[in-house]
């Protein structure tokens, strides 16, 4: 009844439950893949009209190579590159600061879980319209003792994604039984430290992953804190150089979309496993 | 892995309200108490002091705007006025809307999830999506609306299309997308990436042992799902659907962008009194409505961790 | 992989490292002159205007916000500032409004990032004189009576005259605001914002108000006017923006006629006309910041803008500019600009600071309502 092999000559694993239909599953994807591409193809497709009189023309896309966009995107690659130092410290305060943290309170204060999903989820109820208004006294006091570098910002950041990074290693953490692999470490006589790096992490890369991801998402999707503490970032700058042209405007969105993705992908391959034999 | 190790993680449930299991140890047994030194106190405090500079000072400086007057002087008209008709249908409108696009969000990314079960983890498919769903679910303001005003807005070429070939007026009942109503078809937009993030890792937990052994002992997909799979996956869906309504709840940049004309949700509120350059003075309001926000999901939150603590029962 | 991953490791933080060392700056030291540029109230103050220019470009840096390019032609005139002095011009927040401007004065106190300079509405304006330093550009006469703070505290310094832009491909040119009730119109009007946040739709009403006969002293004609044009089906509730009006959404935009006429430049189809008969006007207004991280700078920023060359610039970006009867007279007027926009005609009116209030009164009260 359980190994039955099916047409395709597969092990018949797909029939007990746990994975769907190779159909079933290209049907979800697709319907679900061609739904949210529609409105990105939408965006394309304005950007390549002509006026308002229904024609097409390349114009708008080739005009990014004139002469006079030099001083425009002067400002652009700075901010790319504020942009991408903003991630990366996002991503170390998140692996460094909220990571053993929430392993901490997984092994150690059950009691406290609740307490930390909280203190997680309010980063996401006070709108940040809001929270700069108490962010900016805090920041004339961070100004002063670490300069009004760029960077700085990252510790905005890191508790604008404490809701995303927390719910994904949560998931993860619920998933693994962190509890028995620590003791099962500690019992053959690890010590805390490699407990964490060789036992606990491996298993919890898929969260880590996950939230590092959102992380670097959210870090160059953010534009609030940015404006208002008047700080240059990807989406300041996007918002400064289209100004001028609305089909530049939604080029460059474009351009933005496509370059978070292609680092990020570039991350995941990066950070891949191979599979070293059997997943417990 | 036998029962007789499980005991710690039963017993971590057991802290917050489950019975106590026989083959139990409690959590609070000298043996635990002893090793939670004040070592493992200290290893709370990088997080703590963080989170107390950066989350709670501006938060509590923020939200005690609302208490205060232009002047300086003590209030309580901004948190009177929370109270107005207009300011909680305002409430209502974003629990709505925030709690509908949190539960289609949920299922469709549940769903996605699911139907990516099975793939390799390290293989194309799946990093592709991953990147793709964290893309996405930033994607918001400003050009998240252009893109669904060009999509399917009044004169786009879906509309037009539908319009002309199938003869069928997607606005005849006036232009939705411009109200709260569309809020529900873009907000979906990034609630499902945003679900696909963080839930899939959940699923990916899910032991291919637990689906034979549940053939092997007779069960069909059907118990499989039901009595095996849902209640492991239960906290992290209802935490995830937490997430996604607390995104949608706080969410404006889009709003702000697609619903120009009067401000029927909350944070289109928080902006109307902070931004306004004709109705000056409310910027004290401001805080009023986000104190109301946050007040908003305590209750939620507290609602979230009844149902947590009943389906954790469930937990191994 | 083991080591690769280590590898990867250390190269981060060691970019991260690097790139934060590098990053930090040394504190800015203010710039060592015998004039305190920060309560000069006038050229004289730093004798005369090139000593002015020399404490500027000590400065190097100027912050302005709230400034974007296509909005009275902003881009050019920064340009050409950044390009005369040397002085790097740093443009922060182009979307945000005067309420913010005032906000963000407020939140960056102290930091080399705060504001310099202000380019705020009225009402905004009138209520903030406490952020501003006094200071009188050097053709102080040149602007109108009615146009300035008898200190320099504010100074309007370019108005628009409230107008329709239409997507002449696919609607007529409407010659009347009844016109815009027609069945031409449907699905097709809207304005740049709502009117009791926005200072251009807030205009709008006032320009139907004006329109429909009545005074600016009671804005309900203007209200009545858009629930009329709501009832019929014409009116639709979105923000009127470039990308709108350039993807066809929005065919007809109720606009300041320096924005309309920046559109009209980009978006092939677009055309601008204003109503004859009464013509809505509203100043902006030039302010310096009182606690101005680079003030020399900001003070030059304020003489070049009040200089023919930047008051042309204005007329280019289709503004009109506060010193153009002065520049009128002296010949200096760029013709061919102002040939293209035409001078500002009809009936002109501009609400006080009373009828405003009321306004923005009547409206928080019935606008929700009437388009609702």
């Amino acid at each position: 009844m359980t190994a039955v092999k099916n047409d395709s000559g597969r092990l018949a694993a797909v029939r007990i439950g746990a994975e769907p239909n190779h159909v079933v599953r290209w049907i979800i994807l697709g319907v679900v893949g061609l739904v949210f591409a529609f409105p990105i193809f939408a965006m394309v497709e304005f950007t390549f009209r002509d006026g308002l009189s229904g024609g097409h023309t390349l114009d708008h896309w080739t005009g990014l190579f004139d002469e006079d966009a030099a001083r425009t995107y002067r400002n652009l690659f700075t901010a790319i590159g504020n942009s991408l130092l903003l991630a990366v410290v996002t991503v170390g305060i998140v692996l460094v600061v909220l990571l053993p943290t929430m392993i901490l309170v997984h092994l150690q204060f059950p009691r406290l879980r609740r307490v930390l999903e909280f203190i997680c989820i309010i980063p996401i109820t006070v709108p940040a319209i809001v929270l700069v208004v108490g962010l900016a006294p805090v920041y004339s006091v961070v100004v002063k003792v670490a300069g009004g570098s760029i960077w700085t910002l990252a510790f905005a950041y890191g508790i604008t994604v404490l809701p995303y990074a927390y719910r994904a290693i949560q998931s993860n953490l619920d998933a693994v039984d962190v509890v028995t692999l620590s003791e099962a470490g500690r019992t053959l006589s690890a010590g805390w430290g490699r407990v964490l790096w060789f036992v606990l992490l491996p298993n919890l890369k898929r969260g880590v992953l996950a939230a590092s991801f959102i992380s670097v998402a959210v870090v160059l999707g953010e534009f609030t804190i940015a404006s208002l503490l008047n700080r240059v970032n990807l989406q300041t700058a996007l918002l400064q150089v289209s100004q001028s042209d609305p089909y530049v405007a939604v080029i460059f969105a474009l351009l933005a979309l496509a370059l978070a993705f292609v680092l990020l992908l570039s991350i995941g391959r990066l950070g891949r496993t191979r599979r070293t034999g059997s997943e417990s | 892995m036998t029962v007789a190790n499980a005991p710690v993680l039963v017993a971590g449930a057991a802290e917050t309200t489950s019975p106590q299991h026989p083959l139990t140890e409690p959590a609070s047994s000298p043996r635990r108490r002893a090793s939670r030194g004040l070592v493992t106190y200290l290893g709370l405090t990088p997080f703590a002091l963080y989170v107390l500079v950066f989350l709670f000072i501006p938060t509590i400086l923020a939200v005690t705007t609302g208490f205060f007057t232009e002047d300086g002087a003590f209030t309580l008209t901004n948190i009177a006025g929370l109270l107005d008709p207009l300011v909680l249908n305002t409430f209502a409108a974003s629990f709505w809307v925030s709690a509908v696009t949190a539960v289609v969000g949920a299922v469709v990314g549940a769903l996605v999830c699911y139907a990516l079960l099975g793939t390799r983890a390290d293989g194309a498919l799946r990093s592709v999506i991953d990147s793709v769903a964290s893309v996405l679910a930033q994607f918001g303001g400003v050009m998240l609306a252009f893109a669904f005003i060009a999509a399917i807005g009044l004169q786009s070429l879906l509309t037009l299309w539908l319009k002309n070939t199938v003869g069928f007026d997607i606005y005849a009942n006036g232009t939705w997308l411009y109200q709260p109503a569309g809020l529900l078809v873009v907000y979906t937009y990034f609630q499902v990436p945003l679900m696909v993030i963080t839930f899939l890792p959940a699923l990916e937990g899910l032991k291919r042992q637990w689906a034979e052994a549940n053939a092997t002992l007779g069960g069909t997909r059907l118990t499989y799902w039901t009595r095996i799979a849902f209640p492991v996956l239960a906290p992290s869906f209802f935490g995830s659907l937490l997430l996604l309504f607390a995104n949608a709840f706080s969410s404006y940049a889009t709003a702000a962008a697609l619903v120009s004309q009067g401000s029927p949700i909350v944070p289109l509120q928080i902006r109307a009194a902070l931004v306004s350059e004709t109705v000056l003075g409310r910027e004290n309001m401001a805080g009023a409505l986000a104190l109301g926000m946050v007040v908003v999901m305590v209750v939620v939150m507290w609602g979230y961790s009844v149902l947590q603590s009943r389906t954790s029962r469930w937990q191994r | 992989m083991f080591r690769k991953r280590h590898l990867a490791g250390i190269a981060i933080f060691a970019a991260a490292a690097i790139t934060l060392s590098a990053c930090s700056t040394a504190a800015e030291t203010p710039a060592a002159t015998d004039v305190d540029a920060a309560t000069a109230t006038s050229a004289d103050d730093f004798g005369g205007l090139d000593a002015l220019v020399a404490a500027a470009q000590e400065e190097g840096e100027l912050n302005v916000i709230a400034l974007p390019d296509n909005w009275a032609n902003y881009g050019e005139i920064k340009a050409m500032f950044e390009e005369k002095y040397d002085i790097v011009v740093n443009s922060a927040d182009p979307d945000i409004s005067s309420a913010e401007e005032i906000a963000a004065a407020d939140n960056l106190a102290g930091q080399d990032t705060a504001p310099d300079v202000f380019d705020l509405g009225t009402a905004v304006a009138l209520a903030s004189t406490d952020y501003f330093a006094p200071y009188q550009v050097a053709n102080w006469d040149e602007i109108p009576e009615g146009n300035k703070e008898s200190t320099g505290l504010w100074v309007n310094d370019y108005t628009g005259s409230m107008s329709i832009g239409y997507n002449s491909n696919d609607v007529p040119k409407p010659e009347s605001l009844d016109d815009l009730l027609g069945d031409d119109y449907k699905g097709a009007v809207a304005l740049n914002g709502d009117p009791t946040q926005a200072g251009a739709a807030f205009a709008a009403v006032g320009l139907a108000t004006v329109q429909q006969g009545g005074t600016l002293d009671d804005f309900q004609d203007g209200i009545d006017y858009f629930g009329e044009l709501n009832a019929a089906g014409n009116f639709i509730p979105v923000n009127a923006t470039p990308a709108t009006i350039a993807s066809g959404e929005t065919k007809v935009v109720f606009d300041w006629s320096y924005n309309n006429l920046s559109q009209a430049a980009v978006v092939d189809g677009w055309e601008v006309t204003t109503l004859p008969g009464a013509a809505y006007t509203s100043f902006y207004n030039q302010a310096i910041s009182k606690d101005a991280p680079h003030p020399a700078a900001a003070r030059l920023w304020q003489e070049f803008l009040y200089s023919a060359e930047a008051q042309n610039l204005f007329i280019v970006g289709g503004a009109y500019p506060v010193t153009i009867e002065a520049m009128n007279e002296a010949g200096t007027t760029d013709e061919d600009a102002i040939a293209k926009i035409g001078n500002l005609e009809g009936d002109i009116v501009t609400p006080t600071e009373e009828q405003a209030a009321a306004a923005s009164a009547l409206l928080a009260e019935k606008w929700a309502a009437a388009i609702g």
